[in-house]
């Protein structure tokens, strides 16, 4: 017996090391998750309760796990979102309507400072897609694509919002770079967190330039083929409700929207069918979290949000 | 927990160890004269800029940016507990500063890497891209948006 808890010992204590690294961490604020990692399992080993190799193994899949999306900033993130929103332009034509990208603007970007990241690298945009199609793509950094198709879904500016604000939440969520998979990253941001020259040589450049290809891939191939978990999506609605909420919209707009589109949801069609949750999965989800639909607004949305419909 | 709450709480605590300072981590930052995005703005600051962080306030801090001497509050999604380094400071990026406490501007994921990609994918066209960044609404602007629509006083 005594045998199998000295077999079984370095992994509690590894287990335990963990947990104290997760809470050191989050009291330090200022210490590097790293750094912590690399103190306790110095003291593990010191103390004869991990190996080397544990303590190594340990301290590895820490620095994997810091040269995950977070590890991405900003800037970076901006230049992702570049791409990602080109890249879906491949499929779809702007609508080149300067009324209707006008207000749907000023809808979104007013609805962005409600939530909780107002503030991105470039800021939030919005443009509107030249097709039937019901869909939307929020790359990362704030640039958010929505269709035609996905506003003659709407009947109400509060509608309108509540579809923004879930495209909101995925930027707010950084959805768009969870789906670059693990790995990715490791070697491109390693190399640039230690070289500072002015130009990238030829071979880092084509090493971050091929990290840049892959993790493009793995975001639009989420956006545009796969799509987020159920679990996301959720998230992006609970972001959305928020949002509404502080702004001033009706929250139960977005149970209305749905109810919409799920009139016209025919679910082997190759867009939000492919990619989302079926609209009527979403309203289940809402409706526990005590939201009902709501078609209300005031005269003076409903009179601006007609004036934008007429140019659709 | 929500990562920006973790990240607010992270950051607070590093402002707080060293010496109150923060960097602007976006490309322009507005500066308030109150808590609250319906604040007038009384200043900006630009991307990199260090500012003296004071007092914070439902995910807001008030600050005081270098070299303007600008004042006001910045919402706290804009700041980071990073050193920026941009192009004259980035020997003191090579010497000794980790990955987790300096970011360098223009690198990585850059300007540069996007011409690269672009190059090896000719189909690929960003006029409608950078066309959307000009869709900058104003913020008095969306403010008038707001208040027209009932929506905040």
């Amino acid at each position: 017996m005594s045998g199998r808890i000295m077999k079984t010992r370095p992994w509690r204590t590894a287990t335990a090391a963990a947990l104290g690294l997760a809470l050191a961490w989050a009291l330090s604020g200022c210490e590097t998750l790293n750094q912590l990692s690399e103190g306790i399992t110095s003291l593990a080993v010191a103390s004869g309760d991990l190996t080397e190799e544990q303590a190594a193994s340990i301290n590895r899949s820490t620095k994997a796990v810091t040269k995950t999306f977070e590890d991405i900033t900003p800037e970076q993130e901006y230049y992702i979102g570049r791409t990602v929103a080109a890249t879906v332009l491949l499929g779809y034509q702007a609508l080149p309507t300067p009324k209707l990208n006008d207000y749907v603007n000023r809808v979104g970007q007013a609805l962005a400072q409600f939530s909780l990241r107002p503030e991105t690298f470039g800021g939030y945009r919005f443009l509107v897609l030249d097709s039937d199609e019901i869909n939307a793509f929020a790359a990362p950094g704030g640039l958010i694509l929505v269709t035609r198709g996905l506003l003659k879904c709407c009947d109400t500016e509060d509608e309108l919002a509540a579809v923004l604000a879930h495209e909101i939440g995925h930027v707010e969520k950084q959805h768009g770079l969870r789906a670059i998979k693990t790995g990715r990253l490791g070697s491109a941001l390693s190399t640039l967190a230690v070289e500072s020259v002015k130009t990238l040589g030829g071979e880092q450049l084509a090493e971050v330039t091929k990290a840049f290809d892959e993790s493009i891939n793995d975001i639009t191939g989420t956006l545009m083929n796969s799509g987020y978990s159920r679990r996301l999506e959720f998230e992006a609605d609970g972001c959305a409700v928020d949002i509404l909420r502080k702004a001033g919209y009706q929250p139960g707009a977005l149970v209305s929207m749905l109810e919409n589109m799920q009139a016209n949801w025919v679910a082997t069609r190759m867009d939000f069918a492919a990619t989302h949750p079926p609209p009527g999965d979403r309203i289940l989800q809402l409706k526990r979290r005590g939201l009902a639909a709501s078609k209300e607004t005031s005269a003076a949305r409903q009179k601006r949000f007609d004036a934008m419909l007429q140019s659709l | 927990m929500n990562k920006w709450i973790l990240m607010a709480g992270v950051a607070l605590a590093a402002a707080c160890a060293w010496g109150g300072e923060m960097s602007v981590q976006v490309r322009e930052g507005q500066l308030r004269n109150r808590a609250s995005f319906l604040g007038a703005v009384s200043g900006t600051v630009a991307y990199g800029d260090r500012v003296t962080v004071g007092q914070r306030q439902a995910g807001w801090f008030e600050v005081t940016g270098s070299p303007s001497g600008a004042t006001g509050w910045l919402h706290e999604s804009a700041l980071t507990p990073k050193r920026i380094v941009t192009g004259s400071g980035v020997d003191d990026a090579r010497i000794g500063a980790s990955g987790e406490e300096v970011a360098l501007a223009g690198k990585g994921f850059s300007k540069e890497v996007e011409a690269e990609y672009k190059k090896q994918n000719a189909k690929l066209d960003y006029v409608w891209v950078d066309r959307m960044l000009l869709f900058k609404i104003p913020e008095a602007q969306l403010v008038e948006f707001l208040q027209q629509g009932g929506l905040v006083q």
